[in-house]
């Protein structure tokens, strides 16, 4: 059994996934966990199958699709552990006037903490940018402090930042 | 509501700011009803919410004044259960807040985004009338009530951004103009 990491990033237009998903299943590839959005208009999918077939047969099949407007990239990774947060998962909601710099040192303080981003979206809308950031926290983490170094840093940076505890309801 | 909206007088169309103006992001003050200028904010506000398509509500900082003041008016949307028509209100809190429902909104500060947010879908507001100063209860639930939210949110400088509920829960706005896609606020 192989495990195998895919990215498509490209043009967009109807029936890629499709088209990806027909060749993985030809190959006898499941397609296990996928994450596929636009990012500025581009199509871009990353996904982990698992199945008998190498890297090399998994890329030749997907060449076809190709076709000059999109970049496949297939590369075999190990098995990784699903492991469960530690501690708490927080959202970071920061958003202001685009700069650059934003994403890099406030992902910085939350690592510093030993923060983990696990999610994360950004959004550049006009001169608006948007981050979202659901991050785990270990339960040995100062969070208040963290709370307040996000504070110190996004004032720097002129921009709001938020961090609040997400729902984890279990019904 | 339970009461009659004093008549404003004629509103003029104010351009709506657009985020990332730091104006939406400030603690609005409180104001005093009576004072004219508050009043012909309100009326501009009603004025600017009726030319703005889709538009179900604007809130005083949207318009560049940090005051708490703000109107709504859901009455046809097709998400609404309780409507009270034309609110208009002033230094508005939310005094009682239930059951929690998530919605997907926008707002004409955010004008290319939408959001998932989780809000209360019975409250009560309590506030004042723009003229009269009169205190009023106002009971809602449903789209009303998201609306009234939003609204709230705008006067104590937080936009649905801040509330969103997840690091997917933010789109892109694909359709314009369409009340039915999205709440306009």
């Amino acid at each position: 059994m192989t495990s195998l990491a895919i990215t498509v990033v490209g043009h967009d237009r109807p029936g890629i996934i499709a088209e990806a998903a027909e060749a993985l299943s030809h190959c006898g590839m499941n397609l296990e966990d996928s994450s596929m959005t636009l990012l500025r208009g581009h199509f871009a999918m990353t996904l982990i199958c698992a199945g008998a077939a190498d890297s090399a047969e998994v890329e030749a099949a997907l060449q076809p699709m190709v076709n000059g407007s999109l970049e496949v990239t297939v590369r075999e990774v190990p098995d990784e552990p699903d492991l469960l947060p530690l501690g708490s998962t927080y959202l970071v909601t920061v958003h202001g006037a685009d700069r650059l710099g934003i994403v890099a040192r406030l992902a910085g303080v939350i690592a510093e903490a030993g923060g983990n981003i696990t999610d994360l979206t950004t959004r550049l809308s006009g001169p608006l940018y948007v981050l979202l950031a659901e991050v785990d926290v270990p339960r040995t983490a100062d969070v208040e402090a963290l709370q307040a170094r996000l504070a110190e840093v996004s004032t720097d940076l002129g921009v709001d930042a938020t961090m609040r505890l997400l729902d984890n309801d279990q019904l | 509501m339970n009461v009659t909206l004093p008549t404003l007088p004629q509103g003029r169309v104010l351009d709506v700011i657009r985020a990332p103006s730091p104006i939406l992001s400030v603690s609005a003050a409180l104001v005093d009803p009576t004072h004219p200028a508050v009043v012909q904010l309100c009326a501009d506000l009603v004025a600017t919410m009726r030319v703005s398509p889709g538009c179900v509500g604007l809130a005083a900082p949207q318009v560049g004044v940090a005051a708490q003041a703000f109107c709504v008016d859901v009455s046809g949307h097709p998400k609404t259960r309780t409507s009270n028509g034309l609110i208009v209100l002033l230094n508005a809190e939310i005094v009682e807040a239930s059951r929690n429902d998530k919605g997907r909104e926008g707002c004409m500060s955010v004008p290319d985004l939408t959001g998932d947010v989780k809000r209360a879908t019975r409250i009560t507001v309590a506030g004042q009338l723009p003229l009269s100063g009169e205190r009023v209860l106002i009971t809602t639930d449903a789209f009303e009530a998201r609306a009234l939210q939003h609204e709230i949110d705008h006067c104590n400088g937080m936009l649905f951004l801040d509330r969103v509920t997840g690091a997917h829960a933010l789109h892109a706005r694909k359709v314009y103009l369409n009340p039915a896609a999205s709440d306009g606020c």
